[in-house]
Order: C-alpha cells, then sequence, then structure tokens
C-alpha cells in the first residue's frame, strides 16, 4: 500500500517538473523577454543590465531552477500585457472561476443524479424517454453554441437574464463575491448551466447504467420481498450501490469543469481565470500563459491522485491486486 | 471504402454490393441518412467555388448596400436573392458558408490524418519494439490523457503563435490550427495500435515473416499494420466529428481560424455579434451547418463501429 502511493507521488511529482521545464521554455524561448519589457529607445548597456537582472546570463538548469523556486512561491513573473506581477492577477481572477465552478458541479451532480435514479426506474416511461433523447443532444451540441442559444432564449427574447459579466460583486477580504447579490446570483444562472451541462448529462447517464444494472441484483428483489417502500429500495439500497463508480468519474469531470470554463467564460465574458488565458493567448502574453499551464497542471495532477488513492481506499480487491496478498 | 473497384472486373463490384458491410448499411437508415448529409455538405464544401452564388473574398463583388439583407431578399443591384441573407459587410451568408465549410472540413480532415499518421507510427513501435520506447511512449500518452484536449491544442496554438512573427501568423494560422489538433488527438490512435500490435506480434504470420528476413519496418507497416486498421477507421471517423468542433471552438473563441480565412466556427463568432441587434441569420446558419456536419459524421461513425464489430449486433 505504502509502495504504491509514494510511487504514485514520485509519478505525479516527476509529471509537473516535465509541465515547469515546457513552462519555463515557453517563458525563456518564446519571444525575447527583454524585446518584451523595453522599449524601441534602448542601449546595449540596458539590455546587458536587464539581462543580469532577470538572470539570463545563468546556465539553463540554474535558470530553470529559479523559475520552479519562484512558481513553488507563487510568483510567475509580470504580465507582458498588464504589467502587473501574474499572480495578482491570478488571486483576483480565481474567485470569479472558483464560484462559476462550484455551482456548476453541483447542479451537475444534483440534477445528474436525480434524473439519472428518476430515468432508471420509470426506464420506459415517456418522461425518461424523452430525457434520455434530450440528453443525446445536450451531449453533441458543443459548449459555445449551448452558451449562444441561451443567451438567446432568455436575453435577449425574453430579458429575464444578464448575457455577461457577473453583476454586482461584494468584497470579502481578496475575495469578491456574487453570491451576496440579488443580481450576481441572476448572472451566475445562465454560464453555470453551460458550463455544467456536460457533466450533468455525463453524470445522469453513469447513474442511469449503474442503476439498471443495481437493480436487477438479488439483494433489491429481496428489499422489496421484505416489504420496504419504494422510496428506501431505490435510495438506500439501489442508489448507495452505485456510488463508486460515480464519485471517480465526477472527481475526474471537476478539471474539465475549470478547463470548459475557459469557452463559458468567453461566451458570458465572465471574469474569470479562463477568460484571463484566452486573452493571454490571443495576445501572446506568455508569463500568463506559463502561469495558468502550472496551475491547472497542479489542479489536474493532484485531482487524478486523489481519484487513484480514492479508488484504491474505496475498493479492496485493488489493494490485493497491488500488493501481492497483504 | 468497398466500392473503389477496378472497372474491368465487375465480379469484385457485385461481391462489394453484395457484402455484409453494405446490407448492413442499407438497413440502418440513421447510417443512409446520415451518409447522405455528410455526402451533400462535403459536396458542398468542395465544390463551393462553382456552387457558390458569389465570392465573398472578392471585395468588388461585396456592397456595404447589401449590408444586413435579410434571409430571401434581393440583391440591390442585379435582383438576385440572398437566400439566407448577408452580413455586415454585404457578403452573402450562404456563400461564405460554404466557404467556411471547406476550412473547416479541411482543417478537421487534415488535423485527423496527422493525429493519424503520429498515432500509427508511435503506437506501432510502443507494440512492436516495446521495452523503453514502450515505456516513454505510453509515459508520454497517460500524461497528455490527463488533460482535456482542447487545453492541449489551445496552449500549443498559443505557443505556435510566439513563435511565428506576427506578419506571417494570420497566413500560418490554418496550418498551426491543424497541428494543435492533430497534436492533441494522436494519444487515441497510438494506445489502440498498440494493444492490437501486442496481440498481432505473435501470431504466426509475423514469425514467418522474421524467418524469410524481412525487417522490423517492413514487418510493421506491410504486416502488422493492415491487421489493425479497422478501429484505426472507427477512431478516425469519430475524430472527424470531435475534430470539427475542436476547430470550431477555438476559431470561436478567437484563437483559430483568422477572420481573413472564416471556418464555420469564426463565422459564428462574428455572428454573435448581431445577435443582440436581431440579425440572427448571420448566426444560425453557419451554427446548424456546424451541427448537421458534426452530428452527421459522429452518427457514422457510431454506426461504423457497430458494423465492424459483430459482437455488437
Amino acid at each position: 500500500m505504502l509502495a504504491y502511493v509514494i510511487q504514485r507521488v514520485a509519478q505525479s511529482a516527476l509529471v509537473l517538473l516535465v509541465v515547469g521545464l515546457v513552462a519555463f521554455s515557453m517563458f525563456r524561448f518564446v519571444g525575447d523577454p527583454i524585446d518584451n519589457m523595453l522599449g524601441q529607445e534602448r542601449t546595449q548597456a540596458d539590455i546587458e543590465r536587464l539581462r543580469v537582472v532577470l538572470g539570463l546570463d545563468q546556465p539553463f538548469v540554474v535558470q530553470y531552477y529559479k523559475f520552479l523556486e519562484g512558481a513553488v512561491q507563487g510568483n510567475f513573473g509580470v504580465s507582458y500585457r498588464q504589467g502587473r506581477p501574474v499572480s495578482d492577477i491570478l488571486i483576483e481572477r480565481a474567485p470569479a472561476t472558483l464560484e462559476l465552478a462550484a455551482v456548476s458541479g453541483f447542479l451537475a451532480i444534483s440534477i445528474g443524479i436525480g434524473l439519472g435514479v428518476f430515468t432508471a426506474i420509470r426506464r420506459n416511461g415517456i418522461g425518461a424517454n424523452v430525457i434520455m433523447s434530450a440528453s443525446l443532444i445536450g451531449v453533441s451540441l458543443p459548449t459555445f453554441l449551448i452558451g449562444i442559444l441561451l443567451i438567446y432564449l432568455f436575453s435577449v427574447e425574453l430579458g429575464w437574464l444578464p448575457s455577461f459579466g457577473r453583476g454586482e460583486t461584494v468584497d470579502i477580504g481578496a475575495w469578491s463575491t456574487g453570491f451576496l447579490t440579488a443580481s450576481g446570483l441572476k448572472a451566475l444562472i445562465l454560464p453555470s448551466i453551460t458550463l455544467g451541462l456536460y457533466q450533468m448529462t455525463l453524470i445522469m447517464r453513469l447513474v442511469r447504467s449503474e442503476m439498471l444494472e443495481v437493480l436487477r441484483q438479488d439483494y433489491i428483489r429481496f428489499a422489496r420481498a421484505r416489504g420496504l417502500r419504494e422510496r428506501a429500495v431505490n435510495f438506500r439500497h439501489a442508489l448507495k450501490n452505485t456510488l463508486v463508480p460515480v464519485i471517480t468519474v465526477t472527481g475526474l469531470q471537476l478539471g474539465s469543469i475549470i478547463a470548459f470554463a475557459i469557452i463559458t467564460e468567453t461566451v458570458f465574458q465572465w471574469p474569470g481565470v479562463g477568460l484571463l488565458f484566452i486573452n493571454a493567448i490571443q495576445f501572446v502574453d506568455i508569463p500568463v500563459m506559463a502561469a495558468y499551464l502550472m496551475l491547472i497542471s497542479v489542479m489536474f495532477v493532484g485531482i487524478n491522485l486523489i481519484v487513484d488513492l480514492l479508488y484504491f481506499a474505496i475498493d479492496p480487491r485493488l489493494r490485493v491486486d497491488r500488493t501481492g496478498g497483504h | 471504402m468497398t466500392d473503389i473497384t477496378p472497372p474491368k472486373d465487375p465480379s469484385r463490384l457485385s461481391l462489394a454490393l453484395q457484402s455484409d458491410f453494405v446490407y448492413q448499411f442499407k438497413r440502418s437508415p440513421v447510417a443512409v441518412v446520415s451518409f447522405a448529409i455528410t455526402l451533400i455538405l462535403v459536396l458542398g464544401a468542395v465544390f463551393a467555388p462553382l456552387i457558390a452564388p458569389y465570392n465573398p473574398f472578392d471585395p468588388a463583388s461585396l456592397n456595404l448596400m447589401n449590408g444586413f439583407s435579410r434571409p430571401m431578399t434581393p440583391n440591390a443591384f442585379t435582383g438576385d436573392s440572398f437566400w439566407l441573407g448577408t452580413d455586415d459587410q454585404g457578403r452573402d451568408v450562404f456563400s461564405t458558408i460554404l466557404y467556411g465549410m471547406r476550412i473547416s472540413l479541411f482543417v478537421g480532415a487534415a488535423a485527423v490524418a496527422f493525429a493519424m499518421v503520429l498515432g500509427i507510427t508511435l503506437g506501432l513501435l510502443a507494440g512492436y519494439v516495446g521495452g523503453w520506447t514502450e515505456t516513454i511512449i505510453m509515459r508520454i500518452a497517460d500524461v497528455q490523457l490527463t488533460f482535456p484536449s482542447i487545453l492541449v491544442a489551445m496552449l500549443i496554438f498559443g505557443v505556435a503563435k510566439g513563435v511565428t512573427p506576427v506578419e506571417y501568423r494570420d497566413q500560418m494560422a490554418i496550418w498551426v490550427l491543424i497541428i494543435a489538433i492533430g497534436l492533441s488527438d494522436w494519444v487515441q490512435f497510438a494506445r489502440v495500435v498498440r494493444g492490437a500490435t501486442l496481440v498481432e506480434k505473435n501470431k504466426e504470420y509475423v514469425a514467418a515473416a522474421k524467418l524469410i528476413g524481412r525487417t522490423g519496418p517492413a514487418i510493421m507497416v506491410r504486416h502488422i499494420l493492415p491487421n489493425v486498421l479497422s478501429p484505426v477507421l472507427v477512431i478516425a471517423t469519430i475524430s472527424l466529428a470531435l475534430a470539427i468542433i475542436a476547430e470550431a471552438t477555438l476559431s470561436f473563441l478567437g484563437v483559430g481560424a483568422p477572420p481573413t480565412q472564416p471556418s464555420l466556427g469564426t463565422l459564428i463568432r462574428i455572428g454573435q455579434g448581431f445577435l443582440f441587434s436581431g440579425e440572427w441569420w448571420i448566426l444560425l446558419f453557419p451554427a446548424v451547418t456546424l451541427l448537421a456536419l458534426a452530428l452527421s459524421v459522429n452518427l457514422l461513425g457510431d454506426w461504423l463501429r457497430d458494423a465492424l464489430n459483430p459482437r455488437l449486433r
């Protein structure tokens, strides 16, 4: 067990080192940092001085080490475009993305599991069939089209909800939240549905197929024979036993929610980290791109590690296989 | 696929038409309809210069007087009808869709071809050579698989944009896009090919080929490759649908095809700006075309997967 954990952690660290190398190479070789920081009127002496200040005169390995050291401390340099430290910009933008992701994740899990149970129990009902067909369309529609469709319907035609931005936000320390104002909450509705829809259909289909599997088991029949209520059978006995794969998949999907937030944030002009990243690509703002790459890698690798270890903790059969009997 | 038969050999053509594959195809309405839609759209894209009533990239044929024409309104000068309306610059929406689809399909197909060649090569190497080669290739694949492919494509696009000199960026954008989507998509192919190669390389025909002195590369390409191709075909079709959507998404986000060479995604990006002022046709028609294209290719891929795998029937 311990050997496996150590091996997994070491693998994750190696992946992060490699991603760090990629991010550092972007820093170092894509565009000339000196060109980006000094204006047209520069002298050779200026260039030399800045080279020393930035440490560009030192060997590659030393520079890479310094970069990693800075990255661990949250120091990613200065944005070419905004002229401010990247870490400040990221901290300022993070709450918007995290709140959006949290609401979408919540919607996806609660509605996804609810609809999954419903479609499994009423397998042949009209409602279940309609939901299943609708989910097919939901899976094949690209995210940005869903967003545009919702904007057209609820903002342009009906005029109920705002089509862009976060509405009014309240600052709690460094965290600006949209949860506390009516306009902030209203602004969250469309983007979070857009972002969570794909994950919702995924979770729903997964819960449905797992439920159908479980409902055929003997212990469900026995539970019914014992005279338990339908609700107790469905939720206490059946749903509980479908949750292991659901937890794993949901965990892995958390990462995709953050990644797909890029698209949603662009459609709704949501001032989060994803929009920052897209603008960084458009204007070739390398420090921001590198920082985003590092940040998202830490998150993805971390989620993967946790899910792997969770799996290991939940399913005892895996433990026996990997360690050869102990 | 099977109907490309030399005409001098009629027996093979009739054989192909009677094959199980064609029979399955005719029996599935979904397959026939999605194949027909795909075919119509592809032909429309290929013959765009012949079909399109206007050349949207020829400034001489444009006139701002025609800007924002509703669908089915006549051209102010020639009296011809704009079937699907015009955009802000007076470009015929129907023509821009045909040309846009060309770029979407070209980028999608080229990206999948690139991913396929890369994936097959690395998959064959990993499966056949084994050892360190395999470990390195498959570890890279695992790492890449932890990240969503759209994110990988965006990063590659961003880096490539940084490397290209400013004056070439628009010209190179299409090629950068192909490489970015291709590189984000090779893992699927490599995994499947490696798996199949591991099975094939222990079969007797490979041993026989070794015995008559064939070299490693020849065995991989001439003997193993043909036997692992059918799952690759299925993945390629489904990948094509995904690549078209990926391209549209990147272009929509403004990190893909430039406005000078608009793909369907770029057209949707442009159209989104006019949605609020009520010019819905600039957005709607490219969006519907994109959906029809992606959905029909996707359904075709699903059907192909079932048809080539008799166990699923």
